[in-house]
């Protein structure tokens, strides 16, 4: 319910972000900020994700598609809903870095939020209802096939600009505005890891884990479970859909072929590395290899990019040949053990039971 | 008539390259329940070790028939050779040891070799395309008229290729004895290892079998219709066999030929039709296959030959 505190932590984490939003953004270097956007919308993609790989055990590795559909379908909503709705922002798309600015592109960028998640989460729904309906393996195929035909049915689609990318509609001198802003990059954070820290310990999530664990027997156990399959993927393609509004807004262009098939296995390594299920180890992963390639890339140059393939991939393999779990496995990452204070009795023995490497029961 | 019949020439050359891919993902699904993502990259390097091979040997050019079916082999026996080997090595290394780990570890296995192959040949090969030299005979010597229709000598020998390996395969399936292993492993596993099959290495010899037919057909498609060589060649044309052999039914070999012949029939069409109004149908080639697998999962889940097997608990 609405108590106080819980108004309270809200308000707090708003004027938090928000200060930091304009602190950051006018203290830190371009590239740096860039990198703290950037690994912002890793963290939310990576997050959404592991909601369906980690908890449910399903194996999506589309992931980088359902960015791809959230991202063109909320630049077109700013682009093409100029006219009619948010004529008050400027043609150009460049909004002033003000607290200003920031008011003026609010309501576009909450509408770009719910489109882009929206819009993901229906084409997740007509993708995730064949697939799920049948055991783990076919979903990855189905995911990976997906993600293929958004490429080509967007490169096939004039009014996103086909295969040259989406700018804006040029004929107009109308282009996509810069409204994602570090607030709301951190904003769809806290809100999916809130999400999935919450689902973590609902009736639902628990139908999740579930069906990760043994489907059968949930099955047996009266969870229906194609329902919460569709469920996970509807809710993780949303996030992907979130995060793809703001990737567009960030870049201002979106184009078909940064959605493909190494950018969702990217995603996958991200919470592969971090630990299937665990919530901290999917954001940790997603910043370090967001972060890390870029600034490997500033000391060794731009050669490095192709060696960083290669070592991601000898990296999978060699994390699954040692350690299948992951970094975290699928404990979290705590900060009250991270100091050395033992919880204080409380919640904190609730996940001890998680934290034995239970991998071996993954299936 | 003459437009439909083409249509099925050309999709049939294709079906059977991606027939060709889709029996090795079939195989080793079938003995070992994963998905071998790395297949579609074990053709590029067959395609690739054909390219080297038939530039080391400096093959002859515009040769007859005769001579052409002569220079291919040599190439083809080499590139089957390096694959099978190929195929072993990522067995070994990467599958062997996660045999009793859950599948969800190995499928993530296999996207991580398939990657590393895909990044290492950028290294290795370069990104810029390679054009295997024209080792058939070309021009009016090199097709076959039959009334309007016509055949090139490419086709016909690719066709045959394929056709010629597919039956090796099936012999070696139906009629030998580690074909019955390689069935009664894939019936069922534990029950094989009590008569006495030595299952690993049944599961080895099928990932050698598959990687060599994948790079036969790498050698093929590069040879023969002169497709652009690139390090990412295997993702799609992997992919699209992969969807293939579920098309037939995952885990069945005779699902995959005929998987594999239906998807390129299916797009050959599809690349063959005139534009309704502004709407292209070519320009969605590549969605085709895609199209098609959710349609087949969605009516028959097991393929069109396969049968569902009822989860033993």
């Amino acid at each position: 319910m609405l108590s106080l505190r819980r108004i309270l932590t809200v308000s707090a984490t708003l004027g938090i972000l928000l200060f930091l939003s304009f602190f950051l953004e006018q203290r830190l270097q371009a590239v740096a900020f860039r990198v703290v956007m950037l690994s912002g919308i890793a963290v939310v993609m990576a997050v959404s994700l592991n909601l369906i790989n980690g908890f449910t055990g399903q194996f999506s590795i589309g992931h980088a598609g359902f960015q791809a559909v959230g991202a063109y379908a909320a630049a077109a909503l700013t682009v093409y809903g100029h006219n009619r709705i948010f004529g008050n922002l400027p043609r150009s798309g460049q909004l002033p870095d003000t607290l200003q600015g920031f008011l003026l592109g609010a309501p576009a960028m909450i509408c770009a939020l719910l489109a882009g998640g929206l819009f993901a989460a229906v084409v997740g729904y007509v993708v995730g209802l064949p697939s799920l309906r049948l055991k783990g393996d076919y979903l990855a195929i189905v995911t990976l096939g997906f993600g293929e035909i958004i490429r080509v049915a967007v490169e096939n689609t004039e009014a996103v600009g086909g295969p040259r990318g989406f700018t804006g509609n040029i004929r107009e001198g109308i282009y996509i505005p810069n409204l994602t802003s570090f607030f709301w990059v951190y904003l769809m954070v806290v809100v999916v890891v809130v999400v999935s820290r919450n689902l973590r310990f609902s009736v639902q999530g628990l139908q999740y884990l579930s069906v990760r664990e043994d489907e059968i027997a949930a099955q047996a156990m009266g969870v229906n479970t194609t329902r919460v399959k569709v469920n996970a993927f509807v809710l993780g393609a949303f996030f992907a859909g979130v995060a793809g509004a703001l990737y567009a807004h960030f870049e201002q262009s979106v184009s078909p072929t940064s959605f493909g098939f190494v950018r969702s296995f990217d995603f996958v390594t991200m919470v592969v590395l971090g630990g299937l299920g665990s919530i901290t180890g999917s954001v940790l992963a997603a910043v370090v290899l967001t972060a890390l390639p870029e600034i490997l890339r500033s000391s060794l140059g731009a050669e490095f990019n192709q060696y960083r393939l290669v070592a991601y991939a000898l990296l999978l393999i060699l994390l699954m040949l040692v350690r299948p779990q992951g970094i975290f496995g699928r404990g979290e990452l705590r900060l009250d053990r991270l100091f050395g204070r033992k919880g204080g009795g409380g919640p904190a023995g609730r996940d001890n039971v998680e934290d034995q490497p239970a991998a071996t029961e993954l299936r | 008539m003459q437009y439909f019949l083409q249509n099925v020439i050309n999709g049939v050359q294709l079906g059977s390259i991606y027939a060709l891919i889709a029996l090795g993902y079939t195989m080793v699904y079938g003995v070992l329940r994963l998905i071998n993502f790395a297949h579609g990259d074990v053709f590029m390097i067959g395609a690739y070790v054909g390219f080297y091979a038939a530039s080391a040997m400096k093959l002859q050019e515009q040769p007859t028939l005769g001579g052409a079916l002569l220079q291919l082999i040599p190439v083809l026996f080499l590139a089957m050779v390096a694959c099978a080997v190929l195929g072993l090595i990522i067995e070994r290394l990467a599958y062997k040891p996660l045999r009793k780990a859950p599948r969800l570890t190995a499928l993530i296995t296999a996207i991580g070799v398939s990657l590393f192959l895909e990044n290492g040949g950028q290294l290795l090969f370069g990104a810029d395309p390679k054009f295997f030299p024209s080792v058939t005979p070309q021009g009016p010597k090199g097709t076959i008229r039959i009334g309007e229709l016509i055949i090139s000598v490419d086709q016909l020998v690719l066709v045959i290729a394929a056709a010629l390996l597919m039956a090796v395969l099936w012999y070696i399936v139906s009629r030998t004895r580690i074909g019955k292993a390689m069935r009664a492993v894939s019936h069922d596993a534990d029950a094989a290892a009590l008569m006495g099959i030595n299952t690993d290495n049944v599961i080895s010899f099928t990932f050698g079998l598959g990687a060599a037919l994948a790079g036969a057909g790498g050698v093929l498609f590069a040879s023969l219709t002169y497709a652009k060589i690139l390090p990412l060649l295997g993702v799609t044309m992997g992919l699209k066999a992969f969807v293939a052999a579920v098309v037939g039914g995952i885990g069945s070999i005779p699902g995959a030929m005929l998987g594999g012949l239906l998807m390129g029939l299916a797009e050959s069409f599809v690349k063959g039709a005139p534009a309704i109004g502004p709407f292209e149908p070519s320009r969605w080639t590549d969605a085709v296959a895609f199209v098609l697998l959710i349609v087949v999962l969605l009516v028959r889940p097991a393929g069109l030959i396969g049968n569902a097997a009822p989860e033993k608990v």
